[in-house]
């Protein structure tokens, strides 16, 4: 998982709030066998739609998604961070999130910042009227800043620590790799391995 | 878990695998088995390539293609694309990460509950887990086994360890004698619709007592392995000389000095006297009569004897609507004698009753009997291995002389993912662990029963136990 301090980027404003999991990524792309590759699926429904957002030329190339609140309700479907990661996202601001989904975002290295409500519409309205502007989020400071603007956001401090760590569970699983490695040398010698096989 | 009072066996098991603990931090557990198979191990795989990291232990590890496997043609390529992928995806990741596969056409092919235990495998006070809810049959064992999520998947392949909040502990004690022709598929029916599907939630589940120590250790897998239908995350049975006896000679099983310290250490896994459990449920094996389902839900179970109930006979509003919507679904009405349903389907199998004895007890109610004209039965065993062995006594010949199917080793029907399904408003009686709506396939209607259950009631057509069958001869 890539180290999380700054990020500078456009920003998308998307105008919705209760953003379920299922409109972020429907069902039909869950039977992949892959982890990556799910940009195609993200918002796929409302991307039928040629005016939506998503499709207009200004917003090409953002990285910042700034909803409206309750995002990322619904199914816990992991695959929603996957495809908003897929697609070039590397923040969500809004004011706020269904717990799995924020969650599952931590854990998959997107920020998932918590903005007030005003501060929210401010964006959306600057971004509207010039779809150029650079916003940036300092996680070290935790503050966005966009168009000579600030606004502070709440984040909790293990998950900060964790993104810009860049650790993931596993990740921080492997900090402790030494003491799995010392439990594993008291383990028993008649504990069964699959390997080499045996049949019968 | 863990306190200076006596301990039960879960956590006996969970304190011997704990590599590290810190306030307000899950413990961080140590796997000694992860079993893999195809439908939620591709992602896993494919995070760990993302990662650039390797499986940690391949030796602790062992993958099979149970779920999507088709049970006739197995030579040929499988019809269905995304379940073809799932399986080649599967090879292609063990080939690439080092890890054993039991694929279609192997020996020891088979659903990935019941190879694990097959191959001695799965053992005493071992942790177990796999990306599949029906983990827990292993703790037939008195292993402490699970299942896991796609994403901890990969994280027990990356690093054999897992982060966990301790379990609380149900102890469920079942006192008496079973009467003949009365299973461990009974005992945990009737547990069931006691305690209802979410009575075990966030629980560990030990059962106990004279009626379970009486089981094989085939019957103890079939309680232990619907133990997630109460809403348990495992269920345990502590070890003995059944377990042992079972396990001794298996392929994976310690040998000489090995063994004798083994064994050494599983006397040991037993609930201390003084242990306390957070709750306890106590069960009469005496009284109980073979049990079926008549909802969509396993807790929605009555036996054979009796009517379907009235929903308004439910005190709680959740329960009552519940069963009038799943009388709906089943096109059942309250106060039909559950003897009066008449099937379409018998199924044979699954990781609750696909074993060797599952398929004697069937076959001894069948022999010299033919499946009733209009149904159809499939006997699908739960492994390669069952399979050579049924073979072997001839039991593959039963099933076809009464006129029943005798398929190829998989999950099949249980989950419907392959071509063996219910058309819909079809009607089975199913030795699986599910009824819920359209799990055998869309719009199908599942009643769950035990081996001799389904196979009196292949027999006469409608849900019927053995007794039934030696009524009409008389
Ligand atoms: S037999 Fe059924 S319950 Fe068991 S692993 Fe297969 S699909 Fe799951």
């Amino acid at each position: 998982m890539e180290k999380f301090t700054i990020h500078t980027g456009r920003a998308l404003p998307l105008r919705r709030s209760n953003v379920d999991t299922d409109q972020i990524i429907p069902a039909e792309y869950l039977k992949r066998v892959t982890r990556t590759g799910f940009e195609d699926g993200l918002f796929a429904a409302w991307r039928k739609d040629p005016d939506f957002i998503l499709n207009q030329p200004q917003y090409a190339g953002v990285s910042v998604l700034v909803a409206g609140p309750d995002f990322g309700t619904g199914s816990s479907r992991e695959h929603a961070v996957w495809a908003l990661n897929d697609y070039g996202f590397r923040v969500v601001l809004s004011s706020r999130y269904a717990d799995i989904f924020r969650g599952n975002s931590s854990k998959a290295g997107l920020l998932t910042a918590v903005v007030a409500e005003d501060r929210i519409e401010q964006i959306w309205a600057d971004v509207e009227a010039d779809p150029a502007t650079e916003v940036t989020v300092d996680l070290a400071a935790r503050e966005v800043r966009w168009a000579g603007q600030t606004a502070p956001f709440d984040i909790d401090d293990y998950t900060r620590w964790r993104l810009m760590e860049g650790l993931d569970d596993i990740g921080l699983t492997l900090r402790h790799e030494e003491m799995v490695t010392e439990f594993e040398h008291s383990r028993p010698g008649w504990l069964p391995r699959t390997l080499p096989a045996k049949s019968g | 878990m863990g306190s200076t009072m006596g301990r039960t066996l879960a956590q006996k098991v969970w304190d011997a695998h704990v590599v590290r603990s810190a306030d307000g931090e899950p413990d961080l557990l140590y796997i000694d088995l992860h079993l893999v198979h195809e439908v939620t191990s591709p992602q896993a795989f494919d995070g760990l390539r993302l990662a650039g990291r390797p499986v940690r232990r391949p030796d602790l590890t062992i993958a099979t293609e149970d779920h999507n496997v088709p049970t006739v043609d197995i030579d040929k390529p499988i019809a269905d694309l995304v379940s073809r992928t799932q399986v080649e995806t599967l090879r292609r990741n063990c080939a690439e990460f080092g890890v054993r596969l039991a694929p279609m056409g192997d020996i020891d092919q088979g659903i990935v509950h019941v190879i694990g235990p097959q191959l001695g495998l799965t053992q005493p006070g071992m942790t177990v887990v796999c990306g599949d809810s029906h983990t827990s049959t292993h703790g037939a064992f008195g292993a402490l086994a699970f299942g896991i999520g796609t994403s901890e998947v990969e994280h027990v392949l990356a690093t054999q360890t897992l982060p966990l909040r301790p379990f609380k502990t149900m102890a469920v004690e079942v006192r008496g004698k079973l009467a003949p022709g009365v299973t461990a598929k009974d005992i945990v029916l009737a547990l069931i619709t006691q305690i209802g599907t979410g009575g075990g939630q966030g629980h560990v589940i030990e059962y106990r007592g004279e009626a379970i120590e009486a089981l094989s250790v085939e019957a103890r897998m079939t309680i232990c392995n619907m133990s997630i239908e109460a809403g348990a995350r495992a269920g345990m049975i502590a070890p003995d000389d059944t377990t042992f006896e079972y396990l001794e000679g298996r392929p994976h099983a310690a040998e000489g000095a090995d063994w004798d310290a083994a064994v050494a250490y599983w006397r040991g896994l037993r609930t201390d006297d003084d242990a306390e459990f957070d709750t306890v449920v106590e069960l009469d094996a005496s009284t109980l009569t073979p049990f079926v389902t008549w909802g969509t839900n396993p807790g929605q179970g009555a036996p054979l004897g009796a009517e379907i109930p009235n929903p308004a006979s439910f005190a709680n509003p959740a329960d009552r609507a519940a069963a009038e919507r799943a009388l709906e679904y089943m096109g059942l009405e309250a106060g039909t004698k559950l003897r009066d349903i008449a099937v379409d389907t018998v199924f044979v199998g699954s990781c609750t009753n696909g074993r060797i004895e599952d398929l004697r007890a069937a076959a001894e109610v069948i022999k010299g009997r033919k499946v009733a004209d209009g149904v159809r039965m499939l006997v699908v065993p739960g492994s390669v291995r069952v399979r050579l062995q049924a073979m072997e006594e001839g039991l593959d010949q039963v099933f076809l002389d009464a006129g029943a199917e005798w398929r190829g080793a998989g999950c099949s029907m249980c989950l419907g993912m392959n071509p063996d399904q219910l058309a819909p408003q079809e009607r089975s009686a199913s030795t699986s662990n599910r009824n819920f709506e359209g799990r055998q396939g869309k719009g199908g209607r599942t009643h769950l029963v035990s081996p001799l259950v389904a196979a009196a009631t292949a027999v006469t057509g409608r849900l019927s136990s053995p007794s039934d069958l030696d009524r009409v001869e008389v």
